[in-house]
């Protein structure tokens, strides 16, 4: 367990990140990391030979991507408080403040599993490969994703997607999307 | 030769700057040459800074107490699993037969004679007998070893009662430590997987030859007795006076070596 406290303590933040990244909401997004946590330790002995960071993000997407789909058939929202400034740093001025809160909340219309993607490799960096696993998608789904995110997010930033209609998404929308959207 | 064909995957790349350095070269002499496409990937650019920007701070924040790794872990190795229920169920037993052999020490003479030889045979049945990977450390079908390995542990002949008139197997047995030195333990089952134990060893100076008394304690009980400086107990899950013919058994067998 010396060696488990070792490897993992220090990946504690960027799960953290990535959770509340993925559910927008502070509570919520520590409870998954907690319980992420909790299911590593009693894994620990049985997990594979691999990176310790994409086997650890691995377990928390799936209870992310299983609490998004029981909230969905009941019929519940993941309540979303991105728009607390609280959950932002407070050395960030004031503008800038402003502007990461608007990329924030850019980044939540974006299908979750395009979300997913933007922020396993552009924020966590993750490899393509370490993705794929975590994601249990392959590297050409992921290249594929990864794509239509950028774009998805940079026509939201330059408001070039304001009034297209299949811009409104929801979470439930991802399950509409073929697995295996190589090329989009 | 001329360069590769630039791909979409590549652009990407190209922002996440996992490139090999030549290729890099590549695809930035290529935007060079496409303004409009070098827009786009300088936006893709634009947005992950944004993001691990505006992202950063969250990890930067001190974690929550329920984020503590150290106490997860110490919480975990307290909650038992089945398996550490089952073992610590044991130990428990066992512990609460020591230590009520301990209190009784503090209280009276340190035990010895029989009550001390019963609650060793208590003991071992409440470690072994529920043991279903290895409840013995010699089988039956080897019993010629097992016999010959107890009695030079033990300094004389070992017999091992058979109980099968009884309805009971012999599973096999192994030695066991007593407050005296070694003990033999030896296990039975009948038909219905219940499980009796026989331990065996010699006396102290106490209770050389002594009647046998029917012993119970912790749900567990038999008997035990000493003939000629060698003690026996009989213990059994189920009471005492229902295991007295096996019991019997076992005496009239160990004075007819």
């Amino acid at each position: 367990m010396e060696d488990m406290l070792r490897q993992v303590e220090p990946l504690i933040p960027a799960l953290r990140r990535y959770a509340r990244a993925l559910v927008r909401n502070r509570a919520n997004a520590d409870d998954l990391v907690q319980d992420c946590l909790e299911r590593a330790v009693s894994r620990w002995y049985q997990r594979r030979d691999g990176d310790v960071r994409a086997w650890l993000f691995t377990i928390l997407h799936n209870l992310a991507i299983n609490q998004f789909r029981q909230s969905a058939r009941r019929g519940r929202h993941v309540p979303i408080d991105n728009t607390n400034e609280d959950d932002l740093g407070e050395a960030a001025a004031q503008e800038q403040k402003l502007m990461y809160q608007d990329v924030l909340n850019k980044l939540t219309k974006l299908p979750e599993d395009q979300r997913a993607v933007l922020l396993l490799v552009g924020v966590e960096d993750l490899s393509y490969a370490d993705a794929a696993k975590v994601l249990d998608i392959p590297v050409g789904t992921v290249m594929s994703r990864l794509s239509r995110a950028r774009e998805r997010l940079r026509q939201e930033i330059e408001g070039t997607a304001i009034d297209a209609p299949n811009n409104i998404v929801s979470i439930r929308s991802v399950k509409n999307e073929p697995s295996t959207d190589h090329g989009g | 030769m001329s360069p590769r064909p630039i791909t979409e995957d590549d652009l990407h790349a190209y922002v996440d700057r996992v490139l090999e350095p030549e290729r890099q070269a590549e695809v930035a002499a290529y935007l060079g040459d496409h303004p409009d496409v070098a827009r786009r990937v300088a936006s893709f650019g634009d947005q992950r800074d944004q993001l691990r920007a505006a992202l950063a701070p969250i990890a930067e924040e001190p974690l929550p107490a329920e984020l503590n790794l150290s106490r997860i872990i110490e919480q975990r190795s307290r909650r038992p699993s089945p398996v550490r229920w089952a073992m610590a169920a044991m130990l428990l037993l066992s512990i609460g037969g020591l230590g009520g052999w301990f209190v009784r020490g503090a209280l009276q003479a340190s035990p010895s004679g029989l009550v001390a030889l019963a609650q060793e045979a208590a003991i071992s049945y409440s470690v072994y007998a529920p043991d279903r990977v290895r409840p013995v450390e010699v089988r039956a079908s080897e019993s010629a070893q097992l016999v010959q390995w107890l009695s030079d542990r033990l300094h004389r002949q070992v017999k091992v009662p058979d109980l099968t008139t009884a309805g009971y197997r012999l599973m096999g047995g192994r030695l066991v430590a007593g407050s005296h030195g070694p003990a033999a333990m030896f296990m039975y089952d009948d038909d219905h997987g219940s499980r009796i134990v026989v331990l065996t060893r010699p006396m102290s100076s106490a209770d050389q030859n002594a009647p046998m008394t029917p012993q119970s304690q912790d749900g567990v009980g038999g008997f035990a007795w000493a003939d000629d400086g060698v003690g026996y107990s009989l213990i059994g899950p189920a009471a005492p006076e229902s295991l007295r013919p096996i019991a019997n058994e076992v005496r009239r067998q160990a004075r007819s070596i």
